[in-house]
């Protein structure tokens, strides 16, 4: 049995959980009403439901006689507003903007499109960049709703405009970098000379670290900078190449992006410049990042012990304190932005910033994480 | 002659080849002996002179040799050497002067032959060598165009294998792209072919999921379906049903409204940006239209001053400003037209402004690069600037051609009235009558200045007949001592030099300027010379009256008609003698004759010249 589960908070309180697949029906629970109802033909797809961002309105991809349509229901009262196919073979996902008037429609990776529905069901365009390679991996909306950035198996982010839905830029991640205006933070061991600290910065300070293996540091290196990469494996399905994670930083002004090909990598690009900003290179496999929803702050987490933050002021470091290891498998950050959520296999710790530098932690009871 | 050969063949053929140019039976052709004979043409004799004569002529053939020399002799056109035969019988005499005659001829006719050969030898060398060089040169050019050919047909052979390459990778390229093309093709084949089979199996798959679903949930416990736990019931423990499945119209309308509401609020609000970014475009471009405008302007302002009707691009532009500004307010309204206008005026601007940069980047490197010709690049511009403005210059006077042309036209076409046509020919007389007014005026002047001249001519010449008139008496007492002194001479001895002289003197007196002229011959001859001097008088008092009525006539020239005047005004120069002719006589009337000869020397010269003549020939 495989539940595959969505919460998310709408204004009206109204939560909801998909039944597993062999129901073939989605259940719409409401809590206030305490009123049940029932969606058939869901897909189970990556990211088959979307919430706008203010919850009124909610897109259901559903597959009916090998034909992809989408559902839009309000959130209100769960009528069904609009219903209407999609072109895509084998549609893998639907997000909305932000200011929830498109609706963003992608295919399988087997077939490059990306269409874009308006509120009311009309396609506003369609976006095919090449032909029969892999396709879209990633898609990100920018919160202004200005950009949709599309990431793909060929290693390439494509950003397209809210105005013409053309692409106005595209960009690439290379496994060495030579251009000296790009900063490449990378993670380095503390010696153990050093003294104990629990923080560890950039190198201006010339702050201690303890002897542990778990101190690191960033260092700047200097240009060219030749990143790790991972050749992927020919003959199996899924490779592992292509952009995998895409995020807009709350104001626009970043977009992070993580290139499979080269995981141990965060790549920050400058929007308003339209051009590589700084590469943050980590010890192991970045596993997510997200930013902070205030301001431009990325948080990082490799699932070793620490938990990175990078800001256009520089980037630290940061070792989870606690017993044992605490292996930061994802993170969240409040609304808010002052505190941040890390969570591991069973526990999760809580992280909150007091200043911009100086970072405290806060353990989190042990719990279930859903 | 073979016969002869006999006599000389053996003694010739031990001799050198010399022999043989004097012996007719060598069969040798010209050319051959001539050839033989390159330098050893004028050695011989002294060599070979004794065998020479012993060879041809010996004691015993005198005779035959005399005859055999006579018949070649007479063969080559020399004449005989006989004397002239008496009879047939009788012996012929050998005539000696002829011999020497005949040798003379042989020698100079080999000096000659001699002389020909050499000129024909030093030719045949300049040919010889001039072959050579000839020949030389064509060798060297058949050398190179040897090498040339090779090299030329090496640069073809080449050039088709390059083409040869050339076609061989324009194969292989197509055919990779052919290549591409099938692979392309077979994926799209195979793609749907996948597709369908997916399609296929999908369907499938559903069918046996509803199956086994169907299955699973005939046999399944209908209470275990999912573990609710702190299950908020109802009041009657049933589940209340959720509305979606109503279909209210109300319902439905309003949401479709709400949903509509929310697409405009979005479109409004992006196309808010859009204006908003629009206007602030347009601001910008306006203000560097205006700021190209205002660099552009200063360096065109000479054109816009003389440019009167010119089409030139400022000044339409500026009348665009003009226009522009006004119309400010219709740039919010952001239509075709306007953003039309907009776009093509900062082009244009932009253009101006780039050729301008340009110029100046032109000339810019042209004084980096040739600093030496400075000169020729200002005076280039300067020539460019000139011919612009000549240009418009052109402009200005065609047009001005053209609108007097037009007044012109107008005023001959115009049908006039008669108080018009009066009037047009008023003025035209009216114009006349001035210009002839100022002509009058300035006739009048001219002879206001002759006059004069003519009244200083006539002061001057009455003070030079006064002077004369001293003289005069005084070389009469001077020759009234002369005379006293000398009595014993002779009269009838001098007096035709006397008359000479004298009036050699009268005439070398024509000058104003008064010379001391010998005085000697003067006094004897006054009274001689003064009744000849008289007849030429009455000869040139005939003319008085004629000079006379002229000077009549020229005082009566004031009445006459402009044109008269005009014509009488070259010939001042006579009417002044003339008139001091009249002067002359005037006050010669009253005078001694001596004085006349005075006033005769105020004559031109040819008049006296004339007379003088005249009497010089007896």
């Amino acid at each position: 049995m495989n539940f595959s589960e969505v919460f998310k908070l709408s204004g009206l309180l109204c939560k909801f959980s998909p039944d597993g697949k062999y129901l073939l029906r989605i259940t719409v629970w409401s809590l206030c009403t305490k009123s049940v109802s029932y969606i058939k033909y869901p897909k189970a797809c990556q990211q088959g439901v979307s919430f706008t961002r203010d919850g009124r309105y909610m897109a259901l991809a559903e597959r009916r006689d090998c034909q992809d349509h989408v559902s839009v229901f309000v959130c209100s009262d769960w009528q069904l507003l609009r219903h209407f196919d999609t072109e895509t073979q084998d549609l893998a996902g639907i997000e909305w903007a932000p200011n929830g008037c498109v609706l963003a429609v992608w295919d399988t990776c087997l077939e490059y499109k990306v269409l874009l529905y308006s509120l009311d069901g009309r396609l506003l365009s369609a976006y095919c960049a090449y032909e029969w390679s892999l396709g879209v991996k990633s898609v990100a909306w920018s919160p202004s709703s200005q950009f949709l950035a599309i990431g793909s198996y060929d290693g390439k982010v494509r950003i397209l405009n809210h105005v013409t839905w053309k692409m106005i830029t595209e960009f690439g991640h290379p496994a060495t970098i030579s251009n000296p205006k790009i900063v490449v933070y990378k993670e380095a061991e503390k010696t153990p000379r050093l003294a104990p600290g629990r923080l560890a910065f950039p190198p201006p300070r010339a702050a201690a670290g303890v002897a542990s293996p778990a101190e690191t540091k960033y260092e700047i290196a200097s240009v060219p900078v030749s990143l790790q990469t991972l050749k992927p494996v020919a003959d199996r399905a899924n490779p592992k190449i292509g952009i995998g994670a895409l995020a807009f930083s709350p104001d626009s002004y970043f977009l992070a992006t993580r290139s499979d090909s080269v995981p141990n990598a965060v790549w920050i690009w400058d929007i308003q410049k339209l051009r590589l900003f700084v590469v943050l290179e980590q010890l192991s496999p970045v596993r997510s990042f997200q930013w902070d929803p205030q301001q431009p702050r990325l948080a990082i987490c490799t699932g070793g012990g620490k938990v990175y933050l990078w800001s256009p002021a520089g980037c630290v470091s940061v070792q989870v304190p606690g017993e044992g290891d605490f292996q930061v498998l994802s993170l969240c950050w409040h609304l808010n932005g002052d505190s941040l959520a890390l969570l591991s296999k069973d526990h999760f710790c809580l992280c909150f910033l007091e200043t911009e530098d100086r970072v405290g932690t806060a353990f989190g009871r042990p719990g279930d994480h859903t | 002659m073979g016969e002869w050969m006999t006599v000389t063949d053996p003694d010739l053929s031990s001799e050198s080849k010399n022999i043989c140019q004097y012996t007719s039976e060598t069969k040798m052709s010209p050319s051959s002996l001539y050839s033989q004979q390159v330098l050893c043409s004028s050695i011989p004799l002294s060599k070979n002179v004794h065998s020479f004569f012993s060879a041809f002529c010996t004691e015993e053939n005198i005779e035959q040799s005399v005859s055999y020399l006579d018949q070649e002799l007479t063969t080559f056109g020399f004449p005989s050497l006989y004397e002239e035969s008496k009879g047939k019988d009788t012996k012929r005499e050998l005539n000696i002067v002829a011999v020497l005659n005949c040798m003379n001829e042989l020698l100079v006719l080999q000096r000659k032959n001699l002389l020909a050969q050499e000129n024909v030898e030093t030719q045949n060398l300049k040919l010889g060598s001039d072959m050579d060089h000839l020949q030389n040169c064509y060798a060297k050019l058949k050398e190179q165009l040897e090498t040339s050919r090779r090299e030329m047909i090496g640069l073809q052979e080449r050039d088709r294998q390059l083409q040869c390459k050339n076609r061989n990778l324009h194969q292989l390229l197509k055919n990779e792209k052919d290549e591409v093309q099938k692979l392309q093709n077979i994926i799209a084949s195979r793609a749907t072919q996948y597709n369908h089979d997916m399609k296929r199996k999908e369907r499938e798959y559903n069918k046996l999921k509803e199956r086994l679903h169907q299955l699973v949930m005939n046999k399944k416990d209908k209470k275990i379906a999912m573990e609710v736990l702190n299950y908020v019931g109802r009041a009657d423990g049933k589940r209340g049903s959720w509305r979606t499945g109503k279909t209210e119209a109300s319902f439905f309308l309003r949401n479709e409204d709400e949903m509509y509401k929310i697409l405009l609020n979005d479109y409004e609000y992006r196309q808010k940006q859009i204006l908003m970014e629009n206007a602030e475009l347009k601001k910008v471009l306006q203000q560097m239209k205006k700021e190209m405008i205002s660099l552009l302007s200063p360096q065109k302002q000479k054109p816009r001053e003389r440019a009167d009707d010119s089409t030139g691009t400022v000044i339409s532009d500026a009348e665009e400003d003009a226009g522009e500004l006004s119309r400010e307010s219709m740039w919010d309204l952001s239509c075709e037209t306007v953003r039309e206008q907009l776009t093509n005026s900062i082009r244009k601007q932009w253009r101006i402004l780039k050729s301008h940069v340009e110029k100046l980047d032109n000339q810019v490197s042209k004084v980096h690069l040739e600093g030496f010709n400075d000169e020729d690049v200002i005076s280039r511009q300067d020539h460019e600037q000139e011919t612009e403005k000549l240009e418009l210059e052109i402009q200005q006077c065609k047009e001005m051609i053209k609108t007097q042309q037009q007044l012109l036209q107008q005023q001959l076409a115009t049908a006039c009235d008669d108080d018009t046509t009066s009037l047009l020919r008023d003025c035209y007389l009216l114009e006349e009558k001035e210009r002839l007014k100022e002509e009058w005026s300035l006739f009048r002047e001219q002879k206001k200045n002759f006059e004069k001249e003519r009244r200083s001519f006539t002061e001057a010449a009455i003070r030079l007949g006064l002077e004369r008139k001293a003289f005069e008496e005084e070389r009469a007492s001077w020759l009234k001592q002369q005379f006293l002194n000398m009595t014993t001479f002779d009269h009838q001895n001098s007096e035709n030099m006397k008359l000479f002289s004298a009036f050699s003197g009268s005439s070398d007196r024509d000058s104003l300027t008064m010379h001391s002229r010998p005085r000697q011959k003067k006094p004897q001859n006054m009274s001689n010379g003064s009744p000849v001097c008289t007849s030429k008088l009455t000869k040139s008092l005939p003319a008085s009256p004629s000079t006379s009525d002229f000077c009549q006539t020229r005082s009566c020239a004031s009445e006459h008609s402009s044109v008269n005047v005009l014509n009488i005004t070259p010939e001042e120069t006579k009417p002044n003698q003339v008139g001091r002719e009249c002067a002359n006589q005037k006050w010669s009337m009253a005078s001694r004759p001596e004085s006349q000869e005075g006033c005769y020397s105020g004559c031109s010269l040819t008049y006296t010249n004339s007379h003088v003549e005249k009497d010089d020939l007896p």
